[in-house]
């Protein structure tokens, strides 16, 4: 790319360049409806930032009018669904090297309307970071991501880009610049257009990555012979750098030279940053500048410098979307119409580019774009996230159950896994949108762009942070959102509502005719056969593709006899023998049968024994699962049919609320402020969450100040058989905390 | 040089290896009154002998008066010569990464009998060295080092300094040969790295058997015992007044009168820094490789110079602000808010970034930026070191600072500077030759 733009800049001047070198629809995004905007022009970097408001459809369900004027309505369906427009406010990060920025500047201001534009040049940190990740070099991948922890104050961040900053950070708004360094990024730049033909930074550290260091370095062995191994020396160690270009009168490869200079800079730095950390009694310590820009050469010998001169006790940590601490710092802190605190933001994985690969062969095409123009998206969420107050340890919460840029096989199977279902996703949502004239187009472009970011975390799984399942089905979630498809499954999750809901005094007669002991065991089967009821999962949507019919009983006859695989059943039963709880937190899943017919029956026997009931369901859609005010219209339904309901909705003993999230798996480190609230105010003593995506990809190891029951059906013979289970093996799991 | 044999790492190997088993070893914790049983000094012959690599660092050493560093032959020969002095001739030998630096006592109280006794080959040595300034095409007596009218176990003479590159060894364990040196039945005491590298050669060509010293530990004797004897009656010890302004700096004597606790910055090819607290009693800090060597290199790179003299005297002509992108240059003055003024560099060899800049610089101004970039970095390290030590007074020694005068009123101007005045940079007249001295002493058994 940068090679079109440069031939192109003699003759074919601006135009050329800008079509070429900034496709405006993926780089600049949404300039137009830029709101703020700020702009952190550094020694050899422009960061900007702005703040705009994107468009989006959203799928909306609102319930009949049951007046009779609705003459036309088939009453198959429980509530109507509209599409409308919404507008969510979005942060948006762009990255590029100076080089760009006539060009950039050009096009920014050919496209920005009314815009006050802030230019920044103080920049420093004091932000949250974000997913910070370690380097471990033996491990398959290499990259370590840490889960954002609250308590990540006090740090050292030590910006490397033409120079080295060095800034302690104490707080979120206090920090200071305690120190730097000049041999930076800029040196090693500089330095090597000097001593190599190469004049571009990626090239150099490309070049650097193929040479041998040993040929220009003075060694330990250089100057100790053979004994440095009976003085127990580490020969390798350099003694000085380049120091055998001082003697010899030979040419030295560009290679030997590039891989010289990198380490010793990378060195110095480190140590540099030992030297400070020790100081500042600071044991961890974050990099970041484009110096390290998701660079694995130079994190590589960052790390090992940190690890060598602190003999292993200070961590080297680096952000992923790290050079955005100044702009977004300043950004944040500069907005003063929008208190940035209020809100909480979630990254836009349809919108971010990912970590750069370490191989420039690897597709070159994505490496170049993402390597000259580095894309954060964060969209602005409706409401702010807090903790789910009951997490025993919040700081050491981790979501994911399985690590996938850890566990390699696991990772292999889930990208495959989710390119095979890709194609039904899109016809999915074409289906979904049957007038629209562009759906199969968009349908298309979506699946071009999830296909693509597949791709590039099979090369690179460390690409866009922690990659856990939950990041690859909410990637998809943002992609499908990104070409207007907000809910493909509206339309089958109100069949399926209407359908079940036809079904659920049957069931609740049904239920009553048994004795408390039977009942039990049927609520809890009929919360695991509704659950069975997951387009998410491959078996099943298949057999409900084939056979539309595919009911609640058969569900029940497809699962596993107990003892389940995962089987606390006893001791459940048990616990309800004992007295009721006060109140439960249910996290539902799927709509249709398993919130109809498997959640509310089962909420309705704890509303009978006492216990109050917060129902949670997703501010947005993900899949079929029930959104909230889905579940407000089914909860209205049922409580029309079910006094037990009804009563409880009046006297609020039954509470209807949002996550916040529009996942099919649950962080309960983010969850909506007025769930949390309401968990604490009713003295919640029971979490039930239900579903593969809730309760095994995610939370399985979560571990709460309160019981919990987790609960899923195995709809994945693959997992299945890791778990050491078979297809449709039941997970049961109760676990009371320690006294 | 004294090089550094205390680098900075290089990627993988055996770093693991290297620092912590060799750590762990060394930092065993001395009993309870400070002192332990067995003298830490490292036992170069022993194959069990911790690191003498960067694990080192953070452990203090205390040493013994005692001979423990010698292999077991020469340790023979040195207990048998304790009762009397050794043999002549006396030297030192300190065998860096790039240079060989040599230590020569030359007796002056030679008796008419002793003359006639002395063997032909001491004779024709001692004429030899004392009476050139330069030996073959590159080894050099430093004659305005020369420290006359010493006493050294009850002997007067001049102590001679000479240094030759390192790669001409073999010419000089040749001539160890042709002058039949082993029929002298002395003792050669060598440090550096050198030390063990050719200690076979020496063995092998030219039948001699070196008694191999610990570098640091020589060092610091060296320097301790050279600034209490003086520059022949003049001061060993110096500062800078007034660093930065070319028309006010002076050189001013300094009296180390006390020493302790000091911070002892070694730029050979590679730099080690070390923390003394008594005579016997330092550690090594840290190190890093970004050294003379460094530089040299660099500047053979950039410049196509061939010896550090050009590259110094290139250096000096040079203008470094063109190749460096000071802080002015991107904020257009002082960065107020770090507190930075224009002036500093913000990163060294920033301008080269750009193509045209690339070709706007001379090699001069290459090479003074080469020079201030390693320099400031050294500083910059020596300083942190200082405030993790908290210590107060660094002398920067090794013979990067040797006729580079820029370096040390740099490191005078940018010590107190970023200190706030806190920290002062002294210098030492005899730069790369301590360790040699050091070596010297050891065969003397001079404590």
């Amino acid at each position: 790319m940068a090679e079109c733009g440069a031939s192109g800049s003699g003759s074919s001047g601006d135009s050329f360049d800008k079509s070429i070198t900034l496709p405006p629809d993926e780089i600049f995004r949404n300039l137009e409806n830029a709101k703020r905007f700020a702009i952190d022009i550094g020694g050899s970097l422009t960061k900007l930032a702005y703040y705009s408001t994107v468009q989006h459809k959203v799928a909306k369900v609102r319930s009949f009018d049951h007046s009779g004027k609705d003459a036309e309505q088939d009453h198959e369906s429980p509530y109507e669904i509209s599409v409308q427009e919404e507008v969510t406010a979005r942060l948006h990060f762009v990255k590029f090297e100076n080089t760009y920025i006539e060009a950039c500047l050009d096009f920014i201001k050919d496209h920005l309307v009314n815009t006050e534009t802030k230019v920044i040049q103080a920049t420093g940190g004091g932000n949250i970071p974000q997913e910070a990740f370690v380097y471990q070099k033996d491990s398959d991948p290499e990259f370590r991501f840490q889960t954002n922890h609250p308590n990540i104050f006090p740090y050292l961040l030590v910006n490397i880009g033409s120079g080295v900053s060095i800034v302690k950070v104490e707080t979120e708004d206090r920090f200071e610049w305690i120190g730097g360094s000049s041999i930076g990024g800029g040196t090693f730049w500089g330095l090597g257009a000097l001593l190599t033909k190469t004049k571009k930074f990626d090239e150099l550290l490309h070049l650097a990555s193929r040479g041998q260091h040993a040929n220009v370095d003075m060694l330990v062995q250089d100057i100790y012979g053979g004994a440095h191994q009976t003085l127990g020396l580490s020969g390798s160690l350099i003694a000085s750098s380049f120091g055998k270009s001082a003697t010899a009168d030979q040419e030295f490869s560009q290679e030997d030279m590039a891989k010289s200079l990198l380490h010793m800079i990378s060195n110095d730095i480190g140590q540099l940053a030992c030297l400070y950390a020790r100081l500042h009694h600071l044991d961890r310590v974050y990099f970041g500048g484009f110096f390290i820009r998701g660079h694995p050469v130079t994190m590589r010998t960052i790390t090992y410098s940190i690890n060598f001169f602190s003999k292993g006790e200070v961590q080297a940590l680096f952000l992923r979307h790290e050079g955005y601490l100044g702009a977004i710092g300043a950004f944040l802190k500069g907005a003063e119409q929008d208190n940035p605190n209020q809100y909480s933001w979630g990254e836009n994985y349809a919108g971010s580019s990912g970590l750069m690969s370490s191989s420039p062969d690897v597709c070159p095409a994505q490496r170049t774009r993402s390597g000259t123009f580095d894309l954060l998206e964060m969209d602005r969420l409706e409401r702010p996230l807090v903790n789910l107050p009951l997490l025993l340890d919040p700081s050491s919460y981790v979501p994911d159950t399985v690590d996938l840029t850890d566990d390699a096989l696991a990772r292999k199977y889930w990208l495959s896994c989710f390119e095979e279902a890709l194609d039904g996703v899109v016809k999915r949502a074409v289906a979904s949108q049957p007038g629209s004239v562009d759906a199969a187009e968009r349908a298309q472009k979506f699946r071009q762009k999830y296909w693509n970011k597949l791709q590039t975390l099979r090369q690179q799984p460390f690409a866009y942070g922690t990659l856990t399942v939950r990041s690859l089905l909410d990637t998809r979630e943002h992609c499908l959102n990104e070409f207007n498809f907000p809910d493909p499954y509206s339309k089958v999750k109100q069949k399926e509502n209407g359908a079940a809901l036809k079904c659920f005094q049957k069931v609740v007669c049904a239920l009553d005719t048994l004795d408390w002991e039977e009942r039990q065991l049927a609520l809890v089967q009929g919360l695991l056969a509704g659950n069975v009821f997951d387009w998410g999962a491959k078996a099943v949507s298949e057999v409900l593709e084939s056979d539309p019919q595919f009911g609640f009983e058969e569900a029940k006859r497809k699962l596993e006899e107990r003892p389940w695989l995962v089987d606390c059943y006893n001791k459940w039963l048990q616990r309800l023998k004992g007295p009721p709880h006060k109140c439960a937190l249910i996290f539902a899943d799927n709509s249709g049968v398993d919130v109809i017919l498997g959640v509310f029956p089962f909420v309705r026997e704890l509303l009978s024994r006492g216990t109050e009931v917060i129902l949670a369901c997703n501010s947005g859609p993900a899949l079929n699962d029930v959104t909230y005010s889905e579940s407000l219209i089914v909860a209205e339904r049922i409580a029309a049919m079910d006094p037990v309901v009804h009563s409880a909705l009046r006297e609020e003993r039954l509470l209807l609320v949002q996550t916040g999230s529009s996942s099919p798996c649950l962080d309960l480190s983010r969850l909506d402020k007025g769930l949390a609230v309401l968990v604490r105010e009713r003295s919640t003593d029971l979490v039930v969450i239900e579903g593969m995506g809730r309760a095994v990809h995610t939370n399985y190891y979560a571990a709460l100040h309160c019981e919990s029951l987790k609960l899923a059906v195995i709809k994945n013979s693959w997992l299945a058989e890791r778990l050491g289970g078979r297809l449709f093996s039941v997970i049961f799991k109760y676990e009371v905390p320690a006294q | 040089m004294g090089a550094g044999r205390f680098g900075a790492p290089m990627e993988r190997h055996g770093s693991a290896a290297a620092t912590s088993p060799s750590s762990t070893r060394e930092s065993a914790p001395g009993g309870l009154d400070g002192r332990r049983q067995e003298p830490l000094r490292r036992r170069a012959n022993s194959a069990s002998a911790p690191a003498v690599g960067a694990s080192a660092e953070g452990v203090r050493r205390d040493r013994p008066g005692s001979y423990s560093g010698t292999t077991s032959v020469s340790r023979q020969r040195v207990e048998s010569l304790r009762k009397k002095r050794p043999l002549f001739p006396w030297f030192g030998l300190d065998i860096g990464g790039t240079l060989v630096k040599l230590v020569y006592f030359e007796p002056k109280d030679i008796t008419a009998e002793e003359e006639e006794e002395e063997v032909e080959s001491l004779k024709s040595i001692r004429k030899y060295l004392t009476s050139n300034v330069a030996y073959g095409s590159t080894g050099i007596r430093d004659v305005h080092l020369e420290l006359k009218d010493l006493t050294l176990c009850g002997r007067k003479g001049n102590l001679h300094f000479i240094r030759f590159p390192t790669h001409d060894m073999p010419a000089f364990i040749q001539m160890g040969r042709d002058k039949n040196f082993s029929s002298l039945h002395t003792v050669f005491c060598a440090t550096g790295g050198g030390a063990y590298k050719f200690e076979q050669d020496f063995l092998t060509i030219s039948d001699l058997q070196l008694c191999k010293l610990d570098e640091l530990d020589c060092l610091v004797k060296g320097i301790l015992y050279i600034d209490s004897v003086g520059f022949n009656g003049r001061s060993q010890c110096y500062y800078f007044e007034n660093p930065a302004d070319s028309e006010k700096c002076q050189k001013l004597p300094f009296d180390l009168k006390n020493p302790y606790p000091l911070l002892l910055v070694n730029i050979g090819s590679g730099v080690s820094i070390l923390a003394v607290y008594s005579k016997d009693n330092y550690k090594r800090v840290t190190g890093t490789s970004l050294g003379g060597g460094t530089f040299f290199g660099l500047c053979c790179l950039l410049t196509g110079c061939t010896t550090f003299e050009e590259a110094l005297e290139m250096a000096s002509r040079g203008d470094s602000t063109k190749v460096d992108k000071l802080v002015r240059d991107i904020y257009g003055g002082d960065y107020e808010r770090f507190g930075l003024p224009g002036w500093a560099v913000a990163s060294s060899f920033g301008n080269m970034m750009s193509k045209e800049k690339r070709e706007a610089v001379s090699k001069e101004d290459l090479a003074r930026a080469t020079l201030i970039t390693i320099t400031n970095n050294i500083g910059s390290i020596a300083r942190m070191c200082a405030l993790n030590e908290n210590i107060n007074q660094v002398v920067f020694v090794g013979n990067f600072l040797r006729i580079n005068t820029i370096a040390m009123r740099l490191l005078a101007y940018a010590m107190d500077y970023w200190s706030k005045g806190q920290l002062k940079a002294l210098f030492s007249e005899h730069e790369g030759y301590f360790g040699a001295v050091g070596a010297l002493l050891e065969l003397l058994k001079i404590p």
